[in-house]
């Protein structure tokens, strides 16, 4: 038995044990690992959702049990001093001493701090670990209890900062990013992409500062600004420092081990240090005179140390290492792969440019224009994969090469099948996973479906960023070998929606547990329940009232479920327009049960801390002023907004206002797929943002102009034209078609600007469907969605009038109490849930 | 405060019911749903899978962000095994043994339930 030790505990250090004991060689090894840290090696490269939820455990690489299963010591908390190179030693920050026959430096690096006057000060920070964090979440909660617009700087305008600088935004703080470049991201962007960068972060909140070097921290005890020159000074109460890194080698030091002139161990490509039992690995090795500070070669370095101390002497790190990169910064696309800047004499460069839409694309040519060099993509990196993938594996590239750029026109895009790529092409870099394993699991080993393939391959659970590829390589190899490709519903029913939808209407089912028992297996989940009931919604219009339990919790109650489990009402305010007196009836309702209320981005009023069992008073209250249900809790029609229009605006064309009401009232309470809402603007100032909705009317010259399939949310997108200069009733028909057909053929969840993005043909294919009635099923659409527009009911209406469907607002069933586990606090006039911690 | 309130709820077996405690009749609960009971400081959901014809107990307090909300998510099963979706963010937790199905660290306490003559008992130790 020999031993091993592996000193840190990071990622690379984790990897190291993972790739180790999955070799059957292994056996013949004891392991032990020290971790500094207080805790086993988690995610670094997604610390920064630790702010979402503070769960240090969801980034764990694997949890404590995982090393004694597999037969590895792990001593965490606990520093590793010194190495007795003579005897094969080495000792720990308690003076305990262990021998090894091979040693595994995995000390990564610390954050690099700059020599400069006040860094001490309290309220400076680093990036680098989970205490950080803590850290940091703690001082912005004083400062902000202290001051409501406090400030915090990042130093440092790189990959990290960027992202500190975002984590700021998200606690609250106004951030500032400083960079001494004069350039964002400077060694992955020229000056243009940063530029274009910076506008789009700048529009989002981020305030950028460039060209700034820092003399000195002001402060008393706490920092209080940053000086940069003389007269140059920016207030600020809380800073993070991410100005690079700097590799932990003072082991490496101490023992005498051959080390870089700025820091780093010197290894070989066979991960060797100067000590031939001595191996370093991830952001500690110093290789090619380089310290990569990325995690995919870090692993590649622990694949090739456990190879060879296994005796596979002729595993060996590759000589150039990809230092491509996408970040995943939340709302902003940058990346950067090959050789992002290049010299004219090397090759072309093409570039594509379009500031207000924040966009830059910028690829790099070969002289003959027949290979890709590199390139910088800012605003829209979704053809980054592609594109990395034609360079790394130099693969041919159109004519002209600037359609691999150009905003791809209809008919879409310039690049190949996925399948083209060759079986060698890298696909997942932080799991060193190929087309050919991905390929090879589904027609060599017998995995069936993307999960299978993740389980069997690993690949996508590093950063992620591979996922699109998988998924496409993954449906076109199980096409190509003629497997169905099914997006199955959930292990209750091996249907698509769409499948599902025409066998309940064909057999006229209209029982979630008959539904089950014809078309199903097992007991249902909280997946195909609420499908089911959306189906059912669709095609007979009933409301969550006749079955209510396999509604989502929030159509169940009616009401949207708050996060400490009290509800909001939102009553329906068609198109906005709302009289005095019905204002009075909302206020009149929220002062008696105290609730938070507030104007929504969906133009009418939400009233929130309701509990269970005041939702009937409250609608009832409501409903008898002449309200009704809102649905802003359904996967349904939410809001139709509009903008003032022909009535008041000097510059409107037709009634926005009106044409908007009348629309939000044919289609309130329709359950669809995903919610829907709509817009009608005056003008083409689009005033009601329609085109920012799942369908928007802009009053034009001669009628209106019909938007569909636009959204706002995470992935933003503008409607595109279907119809030009209608009449309203030619509006109301083809939204009918619209409506009805997305209805029926979108999948669960699936919102109707990524249900056209599937749609083969696109939007030409749906206007032919809509205007041209190619399907033949134009005028079947139109009648399906009259009948549900008859037989709309308010759904609130019906609950409170009917005792037996009453007893569920009830939170206990055995006792009258209500939950006396609600705290709320107080906040600015009115009342919050208390956090929790 | 939070600790505290999570510390009363520790799974109870049949072995150690001390009390069965009347809950209600049967047709108070919800068919194929959760519902909630009250118990001294104690909130316990109680799932009625009329499917299956099987009662389970857990507390109401989902561990992920300590909110009262379980006996409102939807019940169902995976691979078999009977489950609860949280309502706020959808974890899933086996009601045989209260553990999570995802594989995470965190638990839910189960309790005993049995039904006499048409009333609903929910055994607890203390
Ligand atoms: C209340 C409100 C925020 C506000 O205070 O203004 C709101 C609140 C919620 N939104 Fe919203 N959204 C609200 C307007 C919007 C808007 C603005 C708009 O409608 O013009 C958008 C962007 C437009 C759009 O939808 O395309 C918006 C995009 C989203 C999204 C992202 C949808 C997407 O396709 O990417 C979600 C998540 C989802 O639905 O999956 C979401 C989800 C939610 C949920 C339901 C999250 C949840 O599950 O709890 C929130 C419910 C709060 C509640 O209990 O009432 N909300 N949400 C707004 C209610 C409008 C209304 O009167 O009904
Ligand atoms: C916020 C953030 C975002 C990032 N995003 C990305 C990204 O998107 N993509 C990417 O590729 N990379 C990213 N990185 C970089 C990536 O996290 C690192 O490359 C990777 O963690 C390096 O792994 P490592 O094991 O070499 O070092 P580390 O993860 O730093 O682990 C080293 C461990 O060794 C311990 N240690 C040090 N000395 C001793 C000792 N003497 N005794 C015992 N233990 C010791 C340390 O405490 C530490 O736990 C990011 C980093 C951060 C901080
Ligand atoms: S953006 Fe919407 S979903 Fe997100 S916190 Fe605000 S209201 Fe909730
Ligand atoms: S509170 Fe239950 S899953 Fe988050």
């Amino acid at each position: 038995m020999k031993n091993i030790i592996v000193v840190g505990n990071g990622m690379v250090g984790y990897k190291f044990c993972e790739k180790f004991v999955a070799k059957s060689a292994s056996k013949d090894f004891k392991i032990t690992v020290f971790g500094e840290e207080p805790r086993p090696a988690y995610d670094r490269v997604h610390l920064s959702e630790f702010f979402e939820n503070q769960d240090a455990k969801a980034l764990e690489m694997a949890p404590a049990e995982w090393y004694a299963d597999n037969g590895i010591e792990l001593i965490v908390d606990e520093r590793v001093t010194d190495i007795h190179r003579s005897t094969k030693k080495i000792t720990t920050v308690k003076d305990r001493e262990f021998s090894y026959d091979y040693l595994v430096l995995a000390t990564g690096s610390s954050a690099f701090v700059p020599p400069i006057k006040g860094v001490e000060k309290e309220g400076v920070f680093v990036y680098r670990t989970i205490e950080d964090l803590e850290g940091m979440l703690a001082y912005a909660d004083k400062l902000k209890k202290e001051k409501p617009n406090a400030k915090a700087a990042v130093l440092g305008g790189g990959l990290l900062g960027l992202e500190a600088g975002k984590a700021a935004m998200d606690m609250g703080l106004e951030p500032h990013i400083v960079e001494f470049a004069s350039k964002l991201m400077p060694r992955q962007l020229d000056l243009r992409s940063s530029q274009v960068l910076q506008l789009k972060l700048e529009s989002i909140g981020l305030n950028i500062h460039l060209s700034k070097a820092t003399n000195q921290i002001l402060g008393d005890k706490a920092i209080t600004g940053m000086e940069f020159g003389e007269d140059d000074v920016l207030d600020v109460d809380m800073l993070i420092i991410s100005a690079g890194i700097r590799p932990r080698d003072e082991l490496g030091k101490t023992c005498g081990l051959e080390m870089g002139v700025r820091g780093g161990i010197v290894v070989d490509n066979k991960m060797q240090t100067s000590d031939e039992n001595i191996y370093a690995i991830g952001e500690i090795a110093l290789y090619n005179q380089m310290i990569y500070g990325l995690v995919a070669p870090g692993y590649d370095m622990a694949g090739v140390a456990v190879d060879q101390i296994l005796g596979e002497v002729e595993a060996l790190m590759p000589d150039e290492i990809d230092m491509s990169t996408k970040l995943k910064l939340i709302g902003v696309d940058v990346a950067s792969f090959g050789e992002p800047f290049m010299p004219a004499s090397k090759g072309h460069s093409i570039i594509f440019e379009n500031k207000t839409q924040y966009l830059y694309k910028r690829i790099n040519v070969s002289l003959d224009g027949k290979s890709l060099l590199g390139g910088i993509l800012v605003g829209d990196a979704s053809d980054y994969n592609m594109l990395h993938q034609v360079y790394l594996n130099g693969m041919a590239i159109p004519e002209d090469p600037s359609q691999l750029i150009l905003p791809a026109s209809e008919g879409g895009s310039s690049f190949g099948s996925v399948l083209d790529l060759p079986d060698t092409a890298q696909v997942c870099s932080c799991e060193s996973i190929s087309k050919g394993d991905i390929c090879c699991s589904i027609t060599e080993d017998d995995c069936n479906n993307l999960g299978d393939v993740i389980e069997k391959t690993k690949a996508t659970t590093g950063c992620g960023g591979c996922k699109p590829m998988v998924v496409d390589l993954v449906n076109e190899t199980l096409k190509s070998l003629g497997k169905e490709v099914k997006e199955t519903i959930c292990e209750h029913f091996s249907f698509s929606r769409q499948e599902l939808y025409d066998l309940i209407k064909i057999n006229k089912v209209a029982d979630y547990e008959e539904t089950l028992n014809l078309f199903g297996d097992g007991h249902g989940c909280e997946i195909c329940k609420p499908l089911v009931a959306s189906i059912f919604a669709t095609i007979t219009m009933e409301t969550p009232n006749r079955q209510p339990v396999i509604q989502d919790t929030n159509d169940r109650f009616l009401a949207n479920i708050q996060r400490n489990g009290t509800y909001s009402v939102v009553p329906r305010i068609a198109g906005g327009e709302i009289t005095p007196d019905k204002l009075i009836v909302i206020g009149e309702v929220a002062k008696k049960y105290d609730l938070y209320t507030k104007v929504t981005g969906g133009q009418r009023i939400d009233l929130f801390g309701a509990q269970l069992h005041q939702l009937p008073l409250i609608w009832k209250e409501l409903i008898d002023a002449g309200f009704e249900s809102g649905h802003a809790y359904g996967k349904s029609l939410r809001t139709v907004k509009s903008c003032v229009g022909s009535t008041w605006c000097r510059y409107g064309m037709h009634e926005s206002v009106t044409f908007a009401i009348d629309i939000e009232n044919r289609y309130r309470g329709l359950r669809s797929p995903h919610k829907l809402k709509g817009g009608v603007s005056g003008c083409i100032r689009e005033c009601a943002e329609a085109r920012g909705k799942d369908f928007g009317l802009i009053a034009v010259d001669g009628g209106w102009n019909l938007y569909v399939c636009g959204n706002g949310g995470a992935t933003p997108k503008h409607a595109v034209l279907l119809a030009e200069k209608l009449d309203d009733e030619t509006v109301v028909k083809y939204l009918d078609r619209f409506l009805m057909y997305y209805i029926r053929t979108a999948g669960p969840l699936v919102r109707t600007a990524p249900w056209l993005d599937k749609l083969e043909g696109g939007i030409e294919y749906l206007k032919q469907v809509v205007i041209e009635d190619s399907l033949g099923i134009a005028e079947e659409l139109e009648q399906e969605m009259q009948g549900l527009v008859n037989r709309y009911e308010c759904e609130w209406k019906q609950a409170i009038e009917n005792p037996e469907m009453m007893k569920r607002f009830k939170h206990f069933v055995n006792s009258d109490d209500t939950d006396d586990n609600l705290v709320f606090v107080p906040m600015r006039d009115q009342k919050m849930p208390k956090a929790w911690s | 405060m939070q600790e505290d309130i999570l510390k009363q709820y520790e799974t109870v077996t049949e072995g150690n019911v001390k009390e069965w405690f009347e809950v209600g009749k049967v047709s108070d609960f919800p068919e194929n749903s959760g519902a909630c009971i009250k118990h001294k400081t104690k909130q316990i959901a109680v799932y009625n899978f009329t499917r299956t014809g099987k009662w389970y107990a857990s507390q109401n307090l989902c561990p992920h962000k300590m909110e009262m909300v379980l006996s409102l998510g939807m019940i169902g099963d995976k691979d078999g095994v009977p489950k609860v979706a949280c309502p706020m963010h959808k974890k899933n937790f086996s009601l045989e043994d209260g553990s999570n199905l995802a594989g995470e660290d965190l638990k839910i306490a189960t309790y005993p339930v049995k039904i006499e003559a048409g009333n609903v008992y929910i055994g607890f130790s203390d």
